[in-house]
């Protein structure tokens, strides 16, 4: 019987725990995610003609998912999330590999991979699980142990895998966000910054060696990915007409529904790669940098989780969370305004796409997770 | 207050790391600590700034496209929006003095392929010949056209579609992208070969065409290639409106933004009247010209010759087989002989040499002189038509009879040029200025041309030159202006103009012509002769007098010009022309005016081969000028009326 009444208690007790845990959700920040999934709707009701379907409907579900998600995750607890981080990157690996092997083949690569109704881009899921695999790796490292090589050697096997796996798509670009991603949790970690210097030293000389083994069909994709200007009625095209768009949207913009780039097919993928100008034609430069100052704010936050967080797994979590985000915002932005080429990067809570709603949100949440247990105790650093 | 909530199995730390384990090793732990987050916290502040950074190059990049040059991308985007089309304006009509249209426009269903709009040309037209079949050459003008125009410009692939043709294309849209069935017009010549070398024709205009104006790259424009068509194809044209239409990035049109209307071609009216012209086609034979103007003014009542050619041909392109035969024909339909035939006046020309005598007072009215039959000149002798001579001739009876030998000596007297100089005072061998592209001036020869030529002029080709023979070269319009001159006095110029867009042209009073300067008595004397030919026994032409029931009478000239010359052997032999190859045969001319004391009328008339002046041209001119009263005679001393006119005889036995 008292078992009976000490179950009650526990329960009301672990009931108690969600409910604190909830109160330390920061609904701040998840309002701001509100906010810019409603810009996303916004821009994709443009997009789809003036009319919630076929995109901002979807997108509106798609988020509401995304945010269930985002809460579950964030209520898990911090170490379960560690101790699930490698087993979780094994299975990411294993995904990419699958996607090689039975992957549906779009825009001339391997990326997706068909999850009952929903295509999945694994590398996207792949790029949150390295950070947490990373964040892993490191979290108990004292400096004294990171400036070990031999311990440095397996994460960089771990990010080498799956960037090689995603080159094998091929995708250039998710691989060079990806190893991006691995290196700023390594930079954080505290590697050695001649590390970094000789890393890339490495890089630079094993570049044209590799492009020299490539087949003739590899090179000419790296150099219409490198060049799009060679290839002006192709990918040339969509980059002369989004700078068009842009620049046409003024300092004002065109006016929602207004902008003529956009509807009037002008612009390509508007719903997919290039929202953000269709964004920018119809609310301007003001509109433009609206949209980027929020974007801002979430990398802003990721940093702040970090600062506030009192474990080296929430930390290098937080910063290599933000870090992605931050450079899907850089890529994606970059590439529409033509500063870099073309790379087929999403606007994460804007574009049309699930994959990358659901992976980002899926970040969120164990940037909150992060956040909530911001204190809990993951040991200290060893040597 | 997490801190007095504890799930099980987690413990909540509020203590700085290393708390509960004691001692020095605590004390180490927490100094790792500290270090490690103060690593961390250095190298997330530096990850943050170049986030940041990075975020500011973005918005400077977006200053930069939005801000700075927003104004030239804006205008980008307008170019990419709107696309200005033009609307071709109606061509104006053409019409005849009476108001008959004689060039007109009727509907014109046809299928166009915008190639911007087709994802595979060659394919779209492949399924468009199995619907309606192209031929070889028409598929290859389209494609030459495809290259030839930008992308977005539509090309005519199929002109003149009939009502079930269109409704396969319409059945079968789904599977033709880029082909649109539109509605244009076309050119009607209601009269057809009656009018075609006054009015002309149209025809797509060449590339050389579209440089100067716009509107020439619309599909199924024409442009006049000849005649009134070409003279007055800038008037006819009008000009083009444009329309500014939103269109989206495959060219659909999404609205209309804009549209300013054209001004459409205005009407021409011709001088011809064509129920007249008609008339006297019918009466004419291949190889005959006849050219009839208003004496008093110059208008051009009618310019018939034979064998003609039907514009409406010209629409939809002439075959090729038909083009080979109309060029290759000797009767050479294409040509208009009132304007570009030449041929040597003959007789007809003695007039010219008459005033010329006169003017220069090497001979007097009455002076006679006596023809044997032939003149010597040197070891040359100069053969006049009547073989056993006209005895003594004055001028009158010298152009009544047409004596050769009378007029061999008033050129020996005169010498060529002062010939020259009055023939061009009349209108032979100057520019006409007539509104027929192409019309040639023909040639009235002198001493200092034949010099030019390196030849010298002998006093034999000065003789031969008195009868209208030589090297003179004239058309059938000049010679009806030169007899509208001889009549009036005045220097009229024959035109065909009467009014553009309804405002009537100059030169349809007497008074916009100038007096010639040739004194009155001597064109009296010269008009009194002419006369006669026509109206005294004796006279060439006496045969071709008006009847009487016209009302008038009139003067005129006889003219038989040798295509051949005729040796001393034939000449003894007895020279027959009837026995000779047609085309050898003389050409027989006749110049004419009417009534002979008020000309209205001045007619010339060629029947190329027709042996004989009084015989085949003469009748001929009679019969013009017969009709030319029943239908333009004005009701006492007005114009003359734009049709029809009282008709004298209403049952007139022909």
């Amino acid at each position: 019987m008292t078992g009976a009444f000490e179950r009650r208690l526990l329960v009301r007790d672990r009931g108690a725990a969600v409910l604190a845990k909830l109160w330390r959700i920061p609904w701040g920040f998840v309002l701001l995610l509100c906010l810019i999934a409603a810009v996303g709707y916004a821009a994709l009701y443009s997009a789809g003609g003036g009319a919630p379907e076929p995109y901002a409907q979807k997108h509106a579900i798609r988020f509401g998912f995304g945010l269930v998600l985002m809460l579950a995750v964030a209520l898990v607890d911090i170490r379960i999330i560690a101790r699930l981080a490698w087993p979780a990157y094994a299975g990411g690996v294993a995904l990419l590999a699958l996607v090689l092997v039975h992957g549906t083949v779009g825009k001339g690569a391997q990326r997706w991979i068909d999850v009952g109704p929903l295509q999945l881009q694994p590398s996207e899921l792949m790029k949150i699980l390295l950070v947490a695999a990373l964040a892993a790796w490191f979290r108990r490292a004292s400096w004294e142990r990171v400036g070990n090589p031999l311990f440095l050697v397996p994460p960089a096997l771990a990010v080498a895998v799956p960037v090689a796996l995603i080159l094998k798509q091929p995708n250039l670009g998710t691989a060079l966000i990806t190893a991006a991603v691995g290196a700023a949790v390594f930079w954080a970690a505290g590697v050695r910054w001649w590390k970094f210097a000789l890393g890339l030293g490495a890089v630079a000389l094993a570049a044209p060696v590799a492009y020299h083994h490539l087949r003739d069909y590899q090179k000419a994709r790296i150099q219409t990915f490198l060049d799009p200007e060679s290839d002006p009625l192709g990918a040339g095209y969509n980059i002369i007409q989004s700078k068009i768009a842009l620049g046409s949207g003024g300092m004002w913009g065109k006016g929602f529904l207004q902008g003529t780039q956009g509807h009037l097919n002008f612009l390509p993928e508007k719903q997919t790669d290039f929202i953000f100008t269709m964004l920018a034609e119809e609310f301007g430069l003001v509109g433009s940098l609206t949209v980027l100052g929020l974007m801002l704010l979430v990398v802003a936050f990721c940093h702040l989780v970090a600062l506030r967080c009192r474990h080296q797994f929430g930390r290098l979590l937080a910063v290599g969370l933000g870090t992605n985000y931050f450079l899907y915002v850089f890529v994606n932005v970059a590439m529409v305004t033509g500063s870099i080429p073309v790379g087929g990067v999403p606007l994460p809570l804007i574009s049309h796409g699930g994959s990358a709603m659901l992976t980002v949100m899926l970040g969120f949440g164990l940037l909150l997770s992060a956040w909530v247990h911001r204190d809990a105790d993951l040991g200290p650093a060893r040597e | 207050m997490s801190g007095s909530l504890r799930a099980p199995g987690l413990r909540w730390r509020r203590a700085l790391p290393g708390h509960g384990l004691g001692g020095a090793l605590g004390t180490s732990v927490r100094r790792e600590e500290e270090r490690r987050r103060g690593v961390f916290t250095r190298r997330a502040l530096a990850l943050g700034a170049l986030q940041l950074g990075a975020f500011g190059f973005l918005g400077h990049r977006l200053w930069r496209l939005q801000v700075e040059q927003g104004e030239r991308y804006a205008t980008l985007a307008e170019e990419n929006r709107i696309s200005v089309r033009l609307i071709a304006p109606p061509r104006g009509r053409v019409l005849d003095r009476a108001g008959r249209i004689v060039a007109g426009n009727r509907l014109n269903w046809r299928a166009l392929l915008v190639a911007e709009q087709a994802a595979d040309v060659a394919a779209t037209l492949d399924t468009f010949s199995r619907i309606v079949p192209l031929a070889e050459h028409e598929r290859a003008r389209i494609e030459r056209e495809l290259r030839r125009r930008r992308r977005f410009v539509p090309v005519v692939v199929r002109e003149f579609l009939d009502w079930e043709e269109m409704a396969r294309i319409e059945l079968n849209a789904p599977d033709l992208p880029g082909i649109s069935v539109d509605v244009g017009t076309t050119r009607i010549y209601p009269e057809g070969e009656h009018l075609a070398h006054v009015v002309g024709y149209v025809a797509p205009p060449s590339e050389a065409d579209i440089g100067d104006d716009p509107l020439l790259e619309l599909p199924g424009i024409r442009v006049g290639r000849a005649g009134i068509e070409r003279h007055h194809d800038r008037v006819l044209r009008g000009q083009a409106g444009t329309v500014q239409l939103e269109v989206n990035a495959v060219g659909r049109v999404i609205r209309e933004l804009d549209r300013r209307e054209g001004a459409p071609g205005q009407d021409v009216q011709i001088t011809i009247d064509a129920e007249l012209q008609k008339a006297i086609r019918a009466r004419i034979e291949e190889g005959t010209t006849a050219v009839l103007l208003d004496a008093r003014n110059g208008e051009v009542l009618a310019m018939a010759t034979k064998p003609s050619f039907d514009p409406n041909l010209f629409n939809a392109g002439v075959p090729a087989a038909l083009w080979r035969r109309w060029t290759a024909a000797r009767s050479t339909p294409l040509i208009n002989k009132a304007t570009n035939g030449l041929y040597a006046p003959g007789s007809t020309f003695k007039m010219a040499v008459a005033l010329a005598a006169l003017e220069a007072r090497v001979c007097t009215p009455g002076e006679r002189v006596h023809c044997p039959g032939h003149m010597d000149l040197g070891n040359t002798r100069f053969h006049c038509h009547k073989r056993g001579g006209h005895g003594g001739v004055d001028l009158r009876a010298a152009l009544k009879y047409s004596c050769d030998v009378y007029f061999y000596e008033m050129a020996r007297r005169l010498g060529i040029d002062r010939i020259a100089a009055m023939a061009r005072r009349l209108g032979l061998g100057v520019d006409l200025e007539i509104e027929l592209p192409g019309a040639r001036r023909g040639l009235v020869p002198t001493r200092a041309w034949r010099e030019a030529q390196g030849k010298p002029w002998s006093p034999g080709d000065t003789v031969v030159h008195g009868i209208g023979q030589g090297f003179y070269q004239l058309t059938p319009l000049a010679l009806a202006t030169y007899t509208a001159r001889l009549a009036t006095g005045r220097a009229v110029q024959p035109h065909l103009t009467r009014a553009i867009g309804g405002r009537p042209v100059r030169g349809s009073r007497p008074e916009d012509w100038p007096a010639l300067g040739i004194s009155e008595r001597d064109l009296r004397l010269v008009r009194e002769a002419m006369w006669a030919v026509v109206n005294e026994e004796g006279g060439t032409a006496r045969l071709s007098r008006l009847p009487s029931w016209v009302g008038a009478q009139m003067a005129g000239k006889t003219g038989t010009t040798q295509v051949r010359r005729v040796t001393r052997e034939q000449r003894e032999r007895g020279f027959n022309v009837n026995q000779v190859p047609r085309e050898w045969r003389p050409h027989a001319l006749f110049v004419a005016f009417a009534p002979h004391d008020d000309p209205l009328f001045a007619v010339s008339v060629v029947v190329e081969h027709g042996t004989s002046g009084s015989a085949a041209a003469a009748p001929l001119a009679r019969d013009i000028l017969v009709e030319a009263f029943q239908r333009l005679r004005p009701p006492a001393g007005g114009a003359p009326p734009a049709a029809g006119g009282p008709r004298v005889a209403e049952a007139q036995p022909r």
